[in-house]
Order: C-alpha cells, then sequence, then structure tokens
C-alpha cells in the first residue's frame, strides 16, 4: 500500500461484509419460508424478509464499490485522497442510513417500489452520501494522473447517482411509473455497474499480472464500449408487456441479445492477460475471485440473460422463476464476485499482513460458488416448469407452486452452502493464520 | 481485434459512441411516454381511487411477493389481471367482492400454503386498491400475460 488515505477502504469492506452475511441469512431465511410456508408468516411476512434480502444486497455492494474506489483512486491518480474526513463522514452517515432503513422495514416503514423502498428522507441521504462521495474522489481525481481505469471508474460512479435521481419520480400512471423505475435498475446493473465491475477488475489484472497498463486500458475502453452501445438500447428487453410500444421487441432482443460481448470479451481477456502476464502474484485468492468473476459474470449475465431475452421467449418466462434464476447468478458473478476479489486483493495491504489465510479463502471461493451455480441450476428448472404450467397450460399461479416444491427444497439447501461459504470468507479475510508475519502497519510494501 | 487500435481512439468511440446511443434512448423514452399516455393507458381514467389505490399498493409492499405486468418477487400470483380472473369485465361487482373478500380472509392459515399476512386496510382504501388493479388491468401489454393464469 503506497498512500496513506488507501486506509479509508478498510472501514467500508468490513461494513460490506458484515451487510453480505445479513442478506445471506435474510436469503436463506426466505428461501427456507418457501419450504415451510407458515414460518413467521404473521411475524416476519416474506415481502418483509425479501426486502431486507435485496436492499442488503445492494447497499453491501456500494459500500463495496465506495471501498474500492478508496483504495484503488490514489494509487491510479498517485494522489491521496482529497479529504479523508468527508470519507469518514460519509462511511458513518451511509451505515446510518442502511441500519436504519433496515429496522425500518422491520416495522413496516417503507415506501412500495421494488428495491426502492427505502423511505424519502434515506433516499435523500443516499444522495448525500453520494454527493460527499463524488466530490471527494472527482477532487482526487483532477488534482492527479488521470488513467482510464480511474476515469472508467469515476464515470460509473457519477452515473449511478445520477440514474438514482429518477427512483424520486413516482407517477401514478403504473405504466410511466415502470418506464422510469427500469432507469434506475437496468441503467445501474446493466450499464454504469459494468463500468465500475470492468475498472476494478482492470485494476486487479494490472496489478497482478504486471501486463503493460496501455493493452489493459485499451480493451477497457472497448469492453465498456460494448456495454453500454448494447447496454442502452438493451433497456428495451424490459420494455416488452409493460404498456411501452411493440418496437421495443425488436430493439430490445437484438441489443439485449448483445449484452452478452462485453462479458465474453472480460473472460477472453483476462484469461490472455493472465497467461501472458505470467508475474506470479502471491495473493493467488485474488486472483481466483478475478478469474472467477469473469467467468460466472459470463454466465449469470450473459448466458442466462440471453435465455429469456428474446421477445417471443420471454413472453412466456417473464415474471417467472426463470428471472430468479438469471438475477441471481447475475448478480452473484458480476457484482458479488468483484467486490470479493477487491476485498480479498486489499485486506492483506490494509491490514499490514503477508498475503492471508488462502487457503481458507479459496475453499470459500469453490463453496460459495458451487452453491450458487446449484441454486440458479435447481430454480432454472423450477422456471422452465413454472413456463410450461402456467404460461403454457394455463395452470393457476398456487397450484404450479405445489408441483415445482421439490425444486425450492434444492435451493435451500443450496442456500445453506452459499451461506457457510460466506461466513468462511469473512473467517479467513479476518482471521489471523500463524504462518502469517505481522508487516508493520502503514509501511510501504515492495511486493505489488 | 484491436491491433490496429490507439487507447485515445478507443477512448474517443468510447465516449462518442456512449453519447449516441443515449440520445436514441432518451429519444424513444420521449416517444414512448407519449404512446403510454396517448395509446396504452387510460389516462382519463386514473380517478383518486385509482391513485390510492396504488399508494395502498405501495404501502404495504405487495410488490415484494406478487407481481405486477410480470415485475416484483416471484412468490405470490400476478395481480396485473387480477380483474379479469375475477371475471371483472364481465361481472364488475362480483369480482371487487370476490378481491375485497379474498383481501379480508387472509391468512388462511393453512398449513403448507404459502400465506399472506393480515393487513390493516379499511373499507374505503380496499375499493381504492380494487379500482387500481382493475385500472392496470386495461393497459394494453402487448397482449401479456399469454393466459388468465397471469
Amino acid at each position: 500500500m503506497k498512500y496513506e488515505t488507501q486506509k479509508l477502504a478498510y472501514p467500508y469492506f468490513l461494513a460490506a461484509m458484515g451487510l453480505f452475511v445479513a442478506q445471506v441469512l435474510g436469503g436463506l431465511l426466505a428461501g427456507t419460508v418457501y419450504i415451510f410456508p407458515n414460518l413467521l408468516a404473521e411475524a416476519v411476512p416474506f415481502n418483509v424478509i425479501r426486502m431486507i434480502h435485496t436492499n442488503a444486497l445492494i447497499v453491501w455492494l456500494l459500500f463495496g464499490f465506495f471501498g474500492a474506489a478508496y483504495y484503488l483512486v490514489p494509487e491510479e491518480t498517485e494522489t491521496e485522497i482529497h479529504s479523508p474526513l468527508i470519507a469518514k463522514l460519509q462511511f458513518w452517515l451511509f451505515l446510518f442510513g442502511a441500519a436504519a432503513a433496515v429496522l425500518g422495514y422491520l416495522f413496516g416503514i417503507h415506501e412500495g417500489r421494488e428495491f426502492l423502498e427505502q423511505p424519502l428522507w434515506i433516499k435523500v441521504a443516499i444522495v448525500v452520501v453520494a454527493l460527499m462521495f463524488l466530490f471527494n474522489i472527482s477532487m482526487t481525481l483532477l488534482k492527479g494522473r488521470k488513467t482510464a481505469v480511474s476515469l472508467i471508474l469515476v464515470m460509473g460512479l457519477w452515473g449511478l447517482a445520477l440514474f438514482f435521481l429518477f427512483a424520486f419520480y413516482n407517477p401514478s400512471n403504473l405504466a410511466l411509473d415502470k418506464m422510469f423505475w427500469w432507469y434506475v435498475v437496468h441503467l445501474w446493473v446493466e450499464g454504469v455497474w459494468e463500468l465500475i465491475m470492468a475498472a476494478i477488475l482492470a485494476f486487479l489484472l494490472i496489478k497482478m499480472t504486471g501486463i503493460d497498463r496501455e493493452i489493459v486500458e485499451k480493451w477497457l475502453y472497448v469492453i465498456v464500449s460494448m456495454t453500454l452501445f448494447t447496454g442502452l438500447l438493451g433497456m428495451g428487453h424490459h420494455y416488452f408487456w409493460i404498456g411501452t410500444p411493440g418496437y421495443w421487441q425488436w430493439i430490445g432482443s437484438i441489443f439485449s441479445t448483445l449484452e452478452v460481448l462485453p462479458f465474453f470479451a472480460i473472460v477472453v481477456f483476462a484469461f490472455m492477460v493472465v497467461r501472458k502476464g505470467g508475474r506470479d502474484h502471491p495473493n493467488q485468492a485474488a486472483m481466483l475471485w478475478t478469474l472467477g468473476c469473469a467467468v460466472l459474470a459470463f454466465f449469470g449475465a450473459g448466458v442466462w440473460g440471453f435465455m429469456h431475452t428474446l421477445a417471443p421467449i420471454n413472453y412466456l418466462t417473464h415474471g417467472t422463476q426463470v428471472t430468479a434464476a438469471h438475477g441471481h447468478l447475475a448478480f452473484f458473478g458480476a457484482y458479488v464476485m468483484v467486490n470479493l476479489a477487491i476485498i480479498t486483493y486489499a485486506m492483506p495491504h490494509l491490514r499490514g499482513m503477508q498475503p492471508y489465510n488462502q487457503v481458507l479463502n479459496m475453499w470459500s471461493f469453490w463453496i460459495m460458488s458451487s452453491g450458487m451455480v446449484f441454486m440458479t441450476l435447481t430454480l432454472t428448472a423450477a422456471g422452465i416448469l413454472q413456463t410450461h404450467l402456467q404460461r403454457v397450460m394455463g395452470i393457476s399461479f398456487m397450484e404450479v407452486a405445489d408441483e415445482i416444491g421439490f425444486f425450492f427444497i434444492l435451493r435451500g439447501l443450496s442456500g445453506v452452502v452459499v451461506v457457510i461459504g460466506v461466513l468462511l470468507f469473512v473467517y479467513a479475510t479476518l482471521s489471523t493464520d500463524k504462518a502469517q508475519v505481522r508487516v508493520g502497519g502503514m509501511k510501504p510494501q515492495a511486493a505489488e | 481485434m484491436s491491433e490496429g487500435l490507439t487507447k485515445s481512439a478507443a477512448r474517443n468511440i468510447f465516449f462518442g459512441g456512449t453519447i449516441f446511443f443515449l440520445v436514441i434512448l432518451v429519444a424513444l423514452t420521449v416517444h414512448s411516454y407519449g404512446y403510454i399516455e396517448k395509446n396504452s393507458t387510460d389516462v382519463a381514467g386514473i380517478t383518486p381511487g385509482v391513485e390510492q389505490g396504488k399508494a395502498v399498493w405501495e404501502r404495504h409492499s405487495c410488490i415484494n411477493c406478487h407481481t405486477i405486468l410480470g415485475e416484483g418477487a416471484y412468490y405470490a400470483p400476478e395481480l396485473g389481471n387480477v380483474w379479469a380472473r375475477y371475471g371483472g369485465f364481465e361481472d364488475a361487482d362480483t369480482a371487487r367482492d370476490g378481491i375485497k373478500d379474498w383481501i379480508r380472509s387472509q391468512p388462511t392459515e393453512v398449513e403448507g400454503r404459502r400465506q399472506m399476512p393480515h393487513f390493516e386496510i379499511n373499507e374505503q382504501e380496499l375499493d381504492a386498491l380494487v379500482d387500481f388493479f382493475k385500472w392496470v388491468n386495461t393497459i394494453k401489454t402487448q397482449n401479456w400475460p399469454p393466459n388468465v393464469a397471469g
């Protein structure tokens, strides 16, 4: 670690991991309710559990992105963070907002649009937090070296804040409501978040393989070009059946199919760079998460997205467990894994240790990933059956739910595996192994 | 694939292309806005009741179990066409009473069946909620869902 202010990332990563645990416990509970529907039915109904599951996910990913930015921007810009004080204030404000939101959900205090359930004052707080953060990072970038990695990262983060503003617009016409709701949700996860992810992966590959920055950055521009050229109009695949014009079926089908390209390019590029780079970086666990992210993002976001994105297919699968299958592997492969990659990479530096418990961390990778892949397969099977029974044969939703119950049992079991993997990851990241040598806190390290 | 491409050329393509596609997206969004207001939704039919019904729908976070026009959680039935499922287009009064009775009678407490909680919704709000469902069912959705099961 070369810069003092990179340490600002530490609490962000801790909070991210804490909320990650809360998120998967919420998920495990929701999955259990699928198997035992009477469980907690009155005390904590399913809709509340799900709000906590999805909101904790979003918030911890944001904590991770903020942490990643505070960690890598000083190194990229070769400048200390503009204001450590703002970074600290921003952290506590965000943590307070997140905790207040989750507590509020338990007491029935929330708004009612999916993923945007935060009460108005918390939405305002999120904007304030984002502005503090963007001011801080942008000032740092303006002072320092402007690399493509930092530029794309900051652009992604600005986009994130900008598109969140659509969360404040809630027209009474449901079709309009939905059209602009996607301006937050789609343009986040199939737009600007991909910029953030690509920038973090580029940073990790530069650091760990020792490959020429020029090559990585050129590819970074090519990849994020593919992302936005396809992803912006890929919006159309959400505009098939919500009251929007029929031409979206063509635009959405074509452009969202092409959304697979950047994910494919990331896989090809990441493996090429690692093969050519040849440097044997000591943090093998971080390398594993980096390559794993590329691969599972391709399958989760790319392949599983394509599976139901053509309008005639989506006509049948829209709003079934097929969507749930895609959602789970896409979020895990792309955004969970990129966060775990940067956390795995940065934590030894932040804690002033040698790359720590590699074996346990790598076990957590395989346990978590296989749990998620299996979960996706069970939900896919449930979704295909549901599509046939409900959409083709016209059997009612609740009867179909009983028919596909077996797959929800399997999904619940895979959820247990995932939770074990997550707990192991947190332990491996924060534990102190006997073999580790403490290498004085803030000293710059030679091996980078 | 990009041997002849320089970094600055790639950067220019990125910024130029992004602006290009963003402009198209915004233009199509503007057009779709007009289409929704003029063609696909009954704007005049958005009564205070429909508006209030949407607020009731949001206050109880119905979307985190149900779907509406296919979006939401996948734990409970689609409600975008619940009006049609209750036969509302043929017999409005029976459908209205049927939906209201169903909500009032929750939870079923049937063992092994997914449970809908009991919500504190008064008579007038229940009617507003039904107004909302009825209105949503008139949105022209390119004929989605494929059948009345939702």
